[in-house]
């Protein structure tokens, strides 16, 4: 049953199609659902695989199925395949899985927007680009997806253009990730130079058997470290840009233009994930290249602790949740560079959970409050918005990681590898799960308790720029479209749609830890994964170690979600965040300060002097030259029969004489 | 007595010659045809004669080739001028001039 991986690809494929043709006349909600049927049908499929592969030895997991030969060119020979293997796998079951959840959220999120099918096509769109990226059995297949999720991410952050800024967000989307494509492009190349294939089999090693072979060891086609390094490190900014890392992550919490949703499905718990996916997948060969593991490890650790930072002065309850994903990043790659891919890919899964959680319980608020973002402007929705307080609840508890919830356990695991590899990179993990708790604590505290703001801030809305932003939320902005039905009434729990796929992340981030339990023999994600990586990195640390440091880890946790809690739950309009934190360090500005002083001097060079002069002028110039000889040469054209049979005699008796002396001389 | 071949040559460069002064100066299009068939039949003379003078049959292999385009041009070309007599009321050359540059 290993073939129905091909449905996998198709169901997402199939709702595309459907909504994609006939999407405006099914209308809503039909659309709706047929998105979430593809996405439900892509979800069981990957479950049959799985349970397939469960059924087999652990030497045998691994197979390659090829659906078409994609081009075949002289040396390189490129084929559309699927790669089932128990990274792949685990991938799928997430990003089905949490995608299903999501568009079933969809359905009701989006209830009433003018571009509902649209919206359907775009997520079904990103799904199978999504399961393409994690499923290909080659570089350059996983590429095409890598490429397919950017264009969705952009044209889903993008979704309300009429509103300038998300045009714009959606616009530094795509530049960002272009510049980590460059990088993944290069990787190829590289790649093909020197192993003239793109596929995972013949660039990392047969990895079913533990190990890779055929890789730099002392097989024929071993390559040397240091062009391991330069693909890791290229294959790094690929990821740098696609998981929004220093010094790429700018492009993230701009996309919180898009719809809720979609924040949480692409910009938390699957595409920004790819990049960690992509570190993990080449595992093999990042196994080789020291340097990398550590621009890997220290770029995740400082792109950890800077967005957290920012999470803390943050007004906009999405904003929050963006830094928060950026920073949980972060802390998926310090794994993957510490060489613990497995609890990367652990912490990966546990924040899919109750990141996608927090993002859809934070689009219910919104939703409730009439598309209201500011969290200085929200307050005491416990008593209002039951289901999502409690799971939101879940999620912060979650990702600040109290036992016995899921973001404890791969939170943990991480900060023990990070402890082993370097004991500042701990350190620094430390702090930021202390600030996690923090900011997540503040979160909770402005949105659901003290006092409620919003009652008073309704009639006139504070004049602040955030104000100002969630005043002309996203929906009520639509062309034509009428305020929401509840914009006067009281705030209320979402529907159902919205409500089950709450519950049911809520209780994946309650029991997530259960997959990767370190005790009783219940590390299942441990055993299942561990063939595929690299096994050098034995685990040093003794018990007592792990327990001390889990102690002290909970602890941190504890104080930030304390002394969060207690800061902001009674408090009014407070403004106690540093100024360069709301601004997030000034990093936007100094990148817009570089793009605006030489690159824009550049680049009105090239477009006022070099375009319109030289390129234009060269242009122009042909032209110009063409209508000036054809004006001319038109006067011979004069319509007499007469003149043109003597042009002919004329041009015979030139001919004839040229002819004559030619042959005479 | 015969007559000596050069002659049937002079012969033949005159009647080119008359035909091609006829096509440049005279306007009536059917008078031009006229003239490009007398140039035609010139040629044709000087075929034959070098045939006669040389002994070779290829001359008069020609003489064939361009008497059957001839009859094909006259067949397409006298329509045209047919057509072109219904369209207006005379068929001077210079008249027709709308396709000039």
């Amino acid at each position: 049953m290993v073939n129905a991986a091909y449905a996998i690809v198709a169901f997402p494929l199939l709702g595309f199609i459907i909504n994609l043709v006939w999407g405006r006349r099914l209308g809503e909600p039909t659309a709706g659902w047929v998105g979430t049927v593809a996405a439900g049908g892509s979800f069981v499929s990957t479950l049959v695989v799985w349970v397939t592969m469960l059924g087999r030895p652990a030497a045998e997991r691994v197979s390659d199925l090829t659906i078409f030969t994609w081009f075949p060119v002289a040396g390189l020979h490129v084929n559309a395949g699927i790669l089932v293997d128990p990274l792949s796998m685990t991938m799928a079951l997430f990003v089905t899985g949490v995608s299903t959840a999501i568009h079933m959220y969809s359905i009701g999120y989006m209830h009433r927007d003018p571009g509902f099918d649209r919206f359907f096509v775009y997520l079904n769109l990103f799904l199978f680009s999504m399961v393409v990226l994690v499923l290909a059995d080659n570089f350059l297949f996983s590429f095409l997806g890598w490429e397919g999720v950017g264009f969705c991410s952009y044209g889903l952050v993008g979704f309300w253009f009429q509103r300038q800024t998300a045009a714009v967000a959606a616009k530094k989307a795509f530049v960002t990730n272009r510049v980590g494509d460059v990088g993944f492009l290069l990787a190829m190349f590289l790649m093909f130079a020197h192993f003239s294939s793109l596929n995972y089999s013949s660039v990392l090693g047969t990895l079913s058997h533990g190990h890779a072979t055929g890789l730099l060891a002392a097989a024929p086609g071993a390559i040397k470290g240091t062009t391991a390094t330069a693909i890791t490190l290229l294959l790094f900014l690929g990821a740098v840009g696609k998981s929004a890392q220093i010094p790429l992550y700018i492009w993230l919490p701009d996309a919180m233009e898009g719809p809720t949703p979609i924040s949480a499905l692409i910009h938390a718990a699957t595409m920004v994930t790819a990049g960690v996916y992509l570190m993990a997948r080449v595992a093999p060969m990042l196994h080789y290249a020291h340097a990398t593991s550590w621009v890997v490890a220290c770029a995740g650790a400082a792109t950890a602790l800077l967005a957290a930072t920012i999470a803390c002065g943050q007004d906009d309850i999405k904003k929050v949740l963006a830094y928060s994903t950026v920073s949980q990043l972060g802390y998926m790659f310090l794994a993957v560079g510490a060489g613990d891919y497995v609890d990367g890919v652990f912490h990966m899964l546990t924040h899919a959970f109750f990141k996608a959680l927090l993002f859809l319980a934070a689009g219910a608020v919104i939703h409730a409050l009439a598309d209201r973002q500011n969290m200085k402007e929200m307050g005491g929705l416990r008593k209002y918005l039951p289901i999502t307080a409690v799971t939101f609840g879940v999620g912060w508890l979650a990702i600040s990681g109290i036992p016995p919830l899921a973001g404890f356990w791969s939170k943990d695991a991480v900060l023990s590898s990070a402890w082993q590899m370097d004991k500042v990179l701990w350190v620094i993990g430390v702090v930021t799960a202390g600030l996690t708790a923090y900011y997540m604590s503040r979160q909770f505290a402005l949105v659901f308790t003290g006092r409620a703001r919003w009652d008073e801030a309704r009639p006139a809305p504070v004049p602040s720029h955030e104000g100002h932003e969630a005043e002309e939320g996203h929906e009520a902005s639509g062309p034509g479209l009428p305020a929401p039905a509840h914009a006067e009434a009281r705030p209320r729990d979402p529907t159902w749609t919205m409500s089950v796929p709450l519950v049911v992340l809520a209780i994946a981030a309650v029991l997530g830890g259960g997959i990767n339990f370190p005790a009783w023999h219940m590390d299942f994600l441990s055993r299942f994964l561990s063939p595929l990586f690299p096994t050098a990195t034995a685990i040093t640390i003794s018990t007592g170690t792990k327990w001390a440091l889990s102690l002290l880890t909970t602890a941190v946790a504890l104080t930030g979600l304390g002394l969060g809690l207690s800061t902001w739950r009674t408090a009014e309009h407070p403004k106690l965040e540093p100024n360069f934190l709301r601004r997030a360090w000034y990093f936007d500005d100094l990148v817009s300060a570089t793009v605006s002083g030489p690159l824009r001097l550049a680049a009105s060079g090239l477009a006022f002097v070099m375009d319109r002069r030289v390129v234009d002028g060269l242009v122009n110039g042909t032209a110009r030259a063409l209508g000036t000889s054809g004006r001319v040469l038109r006067r011979l054209q004069n319509g007499y029969l007469r003149s043109y049979a003597l042009g002919i005699g004329v041009g015979l008796v030139v001919l004839l004489a040229y002819l004559t002396f030619r042959v005479g001389n | 007595m015969t007559v000596p071949g050069p002659w049937y040559l002079v012969l033949a460069a005159c009647l080119f010659g008359i035909g091609a002064v006829g096509l440049l100066v005279r306007r009536n299009i059917l008078v031009m045809y006229m003239c490009i068939e007398l140039m035609l039949n010139a040629v044709n003379l000087t075929f034959v004669t070098f045939s006669r003078m040389l002994n070779d049959l290829g001359g008069q292999d020609a003489v064939f080739f361009v008497l059957v385009v001839a009859a094909a041009e006259v067949v397409v070309g006298l329509g045209i001028i047919v057509a072109i007599y219904r369209r207006r009321s005379g068929a001077t050359a210079d008249d027709i001039s709308s396709l000039k540059g």
